[in-house]
């Protein structure tokens, strides 16, 4: 029997799309496997061991960098989240009216500037405001974080909210339901899906932010990927692998699961 | 008495007005710690710089002035600044070199994904997204191992015989290219994958029917089909990559800089922050000009196909 012709087939691409797999994971795991290794150096492997991880475990430096990096990805995640709901509210489902493409094009800016240069122009601003005002605490890397993650939560906000349409909110006012009682039993419900996959991208984005986090902080606020880059130009130890594994894993897990909430309709 | 349109016009004048108030969060916050701190690079380009770095505030063009051109000490010449021009070539063409093999790579493999049953594409599509949410300087970092001296293509190399020693990947703009487009490929990808979602398959059928060739097919039907995917994934990948920083700096060792890593050296042991200002402006402009020839380019695309 002659075997179907399949329209869809072009010659060599299932072997080149099979190397660009496999040179996607080639790094990865190479970075994994010698998270691994019982050695001093990277170099030579000397069989397995969990000995990296304990010692990135009892480094204090790499716990307490973590701890800021939550600190700053929850509070800034949080901040941008809200904000960037009661934006999409406002941007989408209503007929044009003047200043809206202000607005779309005001939110999505930080995506548009290269990150290096969002970068000098907050050290040059937060420099200026910390002679002026004294104080030098974690609130700038928040504000500089928040401003960056308003876009990222935005987009899946408000791509969930142009894919519901206004009949039920409608309904709900014709049942005498006021503005906020309808936005909290209906829209909020509804929307939810989307201001959970909001939240999350903010959170990993700001999770793994070095470079804005490089010009802004101060002296003693590393968070964990800015340690860590300061670390790889030092030479590095296996101590880095491990760090880097369970970051990776962190946001593989993180990834799942927006995944699956981004992926749920309801 | 109000007319039922007054009603109609109040109720959405009311309606705005909470608009404007519900996005006033968002748009304050992108103002003060991302817009507005731009403004005032822009004002940092145009003063002279301090000793110990921050500026001295006294109008000067000799930032704008030595981004393009550098002043002999000895006889006050003007001549290119061949260093920062050099440093500029240098980003563009990695960056449009990274694009090139983002797209050579990324093509085949949306194709792949867009071509596999529906119920398995979502599997394909997640192998992609896990490297695109990993961060990037842990992707950089696992570069390194790979191109080390006693990395795995190092040691390959040696293991087959055709190096008896190892060849120096790190620090070179191989390092720098292969570390980027390893780091941009999935911004390619993922939208050229929502493109060739789309693809309508009787159309690539009526094309055989016609006696067309497969090369045939995939240039004249299925890539003017992408073109708008084309365009997307080139800016997604174009953009980052000329305001690279950590990729460089990491792979690229001290002596392949690319812009970003210049303008940070203005801000460090240069001390020249009216310089880096102007240098950032100028990486900005270059971006703006891409970003309006993709927004032009969509909108000429999606005019032909109606």
């Amino acid at each position: 029997m002659a075997k179907r012709f399949d329209v869809r087939r072009q010659n060599g691409f299932v072997s080149l799309a099979i190397l660009c797999f496999f040179l996607l994971y080639l790094p990865i795991a190479t970075l994994v496997v010698y998270a691994f290794n019982d050695n001093d150096s990277l170099a030579i492997w000397k069989g397995f061991s969990l000995r990296w991880f304990h010692v990135a475990w009892n480094n204090g430096l790499v716990i307490e960098s973590s701890i800021r990096s939550f600190q700053i990805a929850a509070v800034a995640a949080l901040l941008a989240t809200i904000s960037a709901t009661m934006a999409a509210l406002a941007t989408t489902r209503t007929n044009p009216y003047r200043g809206l493409t202000f607005k779309y094009a005001f939110i999505n800016q930080p995506l548009m500037v290269p990150e290096i240069v969002t970068a000098v122009a907050l050290l040059i601003v937060f420099s200026r405001i910390k002679i002026w005002t004294g104080y030098s605490g974690l609130g700038y890397l928040v504000a500089a974080h928040t401003a960056f993650c308003v876009p990222f939560a935005y987009l899946p906000i408000r791509a969930r909210l142009e894919s519901m349409d206004l009949a039920l909110e409608t309904a709900a006012a014709d049942l005498y339901a006021t503005k906020w009682k309808t936005f909290r039993h209906v829209t909020l419900p509804l929307l939810w899906p989307g201001i959970l996959a909001g939240l999350m991208l903010a959170f990993v984005v700001s999770l793994d932010d070095v470079v804005i986090t490089e010009f802004v902080k101060s002296g003693g606020q590393d968070t964990l990927p800015t340690y860590m880059l300061g670390q790889i130009r030092r030479g590095v130890t296996p101590e880095i692998n491990a760090i880097s594994t369970a970051f990776l894993l962190l946001s593989i897990g993180i990834v799942t699961a927006f995944f699956f909430v981004s992926r749920k309709r309801t | 008495m109000a007319t039922a349109s007054e009603v109609a016009e109040q109720a959405e004048r009311d309606d705005i007005r909470l608009r404007w108030l519900l996005s006033a969060p968002a748009l304050l916050i992108v103002f003060l710690a991302a817009l507005g701190p731009l403004l005032i690079v822009v004002v940092y380009s145009f003063l002279t710089p301090g000793n110990y770095g921050d500026v001295k505030w006294q109008f000067s063009t000799d930032a704008w002035v030595s981004v393009l051109f550098e002043r002999d000490v000895f006889d006050d010449t003007v001549s290119f600044a061949t260093a920062y021009l050099s440093i500029f070539w240098r980003s563009v063409s990695l960056s449009l070199a990274t694009t090139v093999l983002t797209l050579t790579l990324g093509f085949p493999t949306a194709y792949f994904i867009a071509t596999r049953p529906d119920h398995r594409r979502d599997i394909w599509l997640f192998l992609i997204t896990i490297p695109f949410w990993t961060n990037l300087l842990i992707r950089t970092f696992a570069m390194q191992e790979v191109l080390r001296n006693d990395g795995i293509i190092n040691s390959a190399l040696q293991l087959l015989g055709i190096a008896d020693h190892p060849v120096q990947l790190m620090y070179t703009n191989f390092a720098v290219l292969a570390g980027m487009v390893y780091v941009f490929l999935p911004l390619m990808v993922l939208p050229l994958y929502a493109s060739m979602e789309k693809i309508d398959f009787r159309l690539v059928e009526a094309g055989y029917d016609l006696y067309a060739t497969r090369f045939e097919v995939l240039r004249r039907i299925i890539v003017p089909l992408v073109t708008p995917g084309i365009v997307a994934g080139s800016i997604l990948v174009f953009i980052p990559s000329l305001g690279a920083y950590v990729t460089p700096r990491v792979l690229g060792g001290g002596t392949n800089l690319m812009i970003g890593n210049l303008i940070e050296l203005q801000f460090g042991q240069g001390r020249n922050w009216p310089l880096g200002a102007a240098l950032s402006i100028t990486l900005m402009v270059i971006v703006m000009v891409a970003l309006l020839f993709y927004v032009r380019n969509t909108t000429r695309s999606d005019g032909a196909h109606g």
